[in-house]
């Protein structure tokens, strides 16, 4: 209970301080759009390869593009903690009794709710430019769910490397090397029947390729089985980096 | 005051804050995985009620110490208790208990001053009604009442460290830890937090801070200890430290730094020079301590010149935590 109260309080604290920078969130908003609009552009003709196996490209992208935003946003979460850091304000956390746990889950919840609401957007603008959400309502909330697991996945361990690492530099340089490979072996832009096969046996392991396969069959309203077991992966995968950032404490507190 | 033989309270109870060991330190030692030793067995303890400083140079190992009784560092050897709970194994306890003020401030910048005291509170878990009560009474007292809703980032340096210490004291703690305080502040921002510190510690509350400014120490703390490369040199009341230092001291500055050991021995078979010191950094200025300044200062002038030793400069000073310093450390002060 502590804990979740904790959370709550850390939460809002970061949301505050997000309502203050408008030029943040009309960026955050626009950019995901963006990159429908262009993507969407820019493959169109994608979809004309034989063995795509979609008929609309922005449909095909619309759930990608949802998990791609969860990716690349949730990997600046580290930032913040590093800005605490520097000024001091993660110390003035720990030296109070708040859960240690709680610092990071309020980063997570964080990353989770801003991807959650961007995901919502990706998905109305990729209805308005023709995408149909095959699972109604529900399929759509999914796309939601999928984008901020992953997102709070991605921000834990940013988190963590924030934490181990005390450097931007270094964080930078880890979040890079892994958001665009992990990218790339995945069906985000292009269609898993068309990906070499030690891509595919890639995808089949990547976190990233679980939320959008989850995701699109959210959109489409297919394979309800696999989408749960993916979702419950996905869960577990946040859960794991979650403790692996709060672990990281210990870390800090030895090097402090 | 209260007395100096009180006995640490076991674990496990609240123990009144007059009659205990607010802090304790055993032997603490901190070595960081690259091999720096920034504590090599450090012990002191403060009484409830009392301002302890910690007196040293930077790099003497004066945030660790810190860093270590607040919980936020694990030391590699030794111990530390405060009210008797253990910085390690109940650092919750601990923590409860504490109020910070780090060298590295704390103050979320992108909050508002209410809003930095209000998430120290919920964290500390006052209720509601009572909290806001506390915050107006703090932004009042720390004279932020005015720039209260103003996005701490705006605060000149003063505002943001008395909102630091504010923060230190929304939960009431029972001892708070000044890392550094002033470092950084213009002379009046420094003379502010000075009087707030004697107001605190007036109140009752135990104090401890560390300062790289002798004079800060020597004005502030009931008793200090001083910190050199990792380990306590001199600990005692601030005038108990400098009276066992009696006489004057006669600072000189050599020509010829080659001269340094012949104008100390010289010096040393004088009759009224009771002790002499080089400072080990520059060996041209060689300190002499004499029971009566004034009358032997001429003494000292004259055996050198006999003696062919050229005298670039010569001071002459009553003792201050200046001299306990060199006199524990053989290297003279530098503030910086």
């Amino acid at each position: 209970m502590e804990f979740l109260r904790d959370t709550w309080i850390l939460f809002l604290r970061l949301v505050r301080a997000t309502m203050r920078m408008p030029v943040f969130i009309i960026l955050s908003i626009a950019q995901p759009i963006l990159w429908v609009a262009m993507f969407g552009a820019l493959f169109r003709s994608v979809v004309q390869i034989p063995g795509f196996g979609a008929t609309s490209y922005v449909q095909f992208l619309a759930p990608g593009v949802a998990i791609m935003t969860a990716l690349f946003g949730a990997a600046h979460s580290g930032m913040g903690m590093l800005v605490d850091i520097e000024r001091g304000v993660l110390d003035r956390l720990l030296a109070t009794p708040a859960a240690r746990g709680s610092i990071i889950a309020a980063r997570l919840l964080n990353s989770g709710v801003q991807v959650f609401i961007q995901a919502g957007l990706i998905v109305g603008v990729a209805m308005l430019l023709g995408a149909k959400a095959q699972g109604g309502v529900g399929g759509i909330l999914l796309v939601m769910l999928a984008a901020s697991l992953l997102g709070a996945a991605v921000a834990a361990f940013s988190n963590a490397v924030a934490l181990l690492a005390r450097r931007q530099e270094t964080v930078i340089a880890v979040m890079n090397f892994v958001i665009l490979p992990a990218t790339f072996t995945s069906s985000m832009l292009m269609s898993a029947n068309l990906m070499p096969a030690w891509v595919q046996r890639a995808a089949n392991v990547n976190p990233v390729n679980w939320a959008i396969v989850a995701a699109r069959d959210g959109f489409e309203g297919t394979a309800p089985h696999e989408l749960a077991t993916r979702l419950a992966l996905l869960a577990a995968f946040a859960l794991v980096c979650g403790l692996f950032a709060t672990g990281s404490f210990g870390r800090y507190r030895r090097a402090m | 005051m209260t007395s100096v033989d009180s006995v640490a309270p076991s674990a496990k109870e609240i123990p009144r804050a007059s009659d205990a060991l607010a802090i304790e330190a055993r032997d603490l030692a901190k070595t960081y995985s690259g091999g720096v030793e920034a504590l090599r067995g450090v012990s002191f303890s403060v009484r409830a009620g009392e301002v302890f400083g910690l007196l040293g140079p930077n790099g003497a190992g004066k945030s660790t110490a810190v860093k270590i009784l607040t919980t936020l560092s694990e030391p590699t050897g030794g111990s530390a208790s405060v009210f008797g709970f253990d910085v390690v194994r109940d650092a919750r306890e601990v923590r409860r208990r504490i109020g910070c003020v780090a060298q590295a401030s704390g103050v979320d910048f992108a909050a508002t001053g209410r809003e930095n005291l209000e998430l120290q509170g919920r964290l500390f878990r006052i209720p509601a009604q009572e909290l806001k009560r506390r915050v107006d009474e703090l932004l009042e007292l720390f004279a932020l009442a005015d720039a209260a809703h103003r996005p701490s980032r705006t605060y000149s340096g003063g505002m943001k460290r008395r909102l630091d210490v504010a923060m230190g004291l929304v939960h009431r703690p029972e001892v708070l830890f000044l890392d550094e305080p002033t470092t950084g502040l213009d002379p009046e921002s420094r003379a502010v937090l000075w009087r707030e510190v004697r107001r605190l510690a007036s109140g009752g509350l135990t104090l401890l801070l560390t300062t790289h400014y002798l004079e800060e120490a020597d004005q502030l703390a009931d008793r200090l200890a001083i910190v050199d490369q990792g380990r306590i040199v001199a600990e005692g009341t601030p005038d108990g430290l400098k009276s066992k230092l009696a006489g004057d001291r006669i600072s000189l500055q050599l020509v010829e730094s080659a001269k340094s050991a012949e104008a100390r021995q010289l010096l040393g078979g004088l009759p009224g020079v009771t002790g002499v010191l080089a400072d080990a950094g520059r060996a041209e200025r060689v300190y002499a301590h004499v029971i009566d300044g004034p009358r032997e200062l001429p003494t000292v002038l004259g055996a050198l010149e006999r003696a062919g030793i050229a005298v670039a400069g010569v001071a002459l000073t009553r003792p201050s935590l200046d001299d306990v310093y060199l006199n524990a450390t053989g290297h003279a002060y530098q503030e910086s």
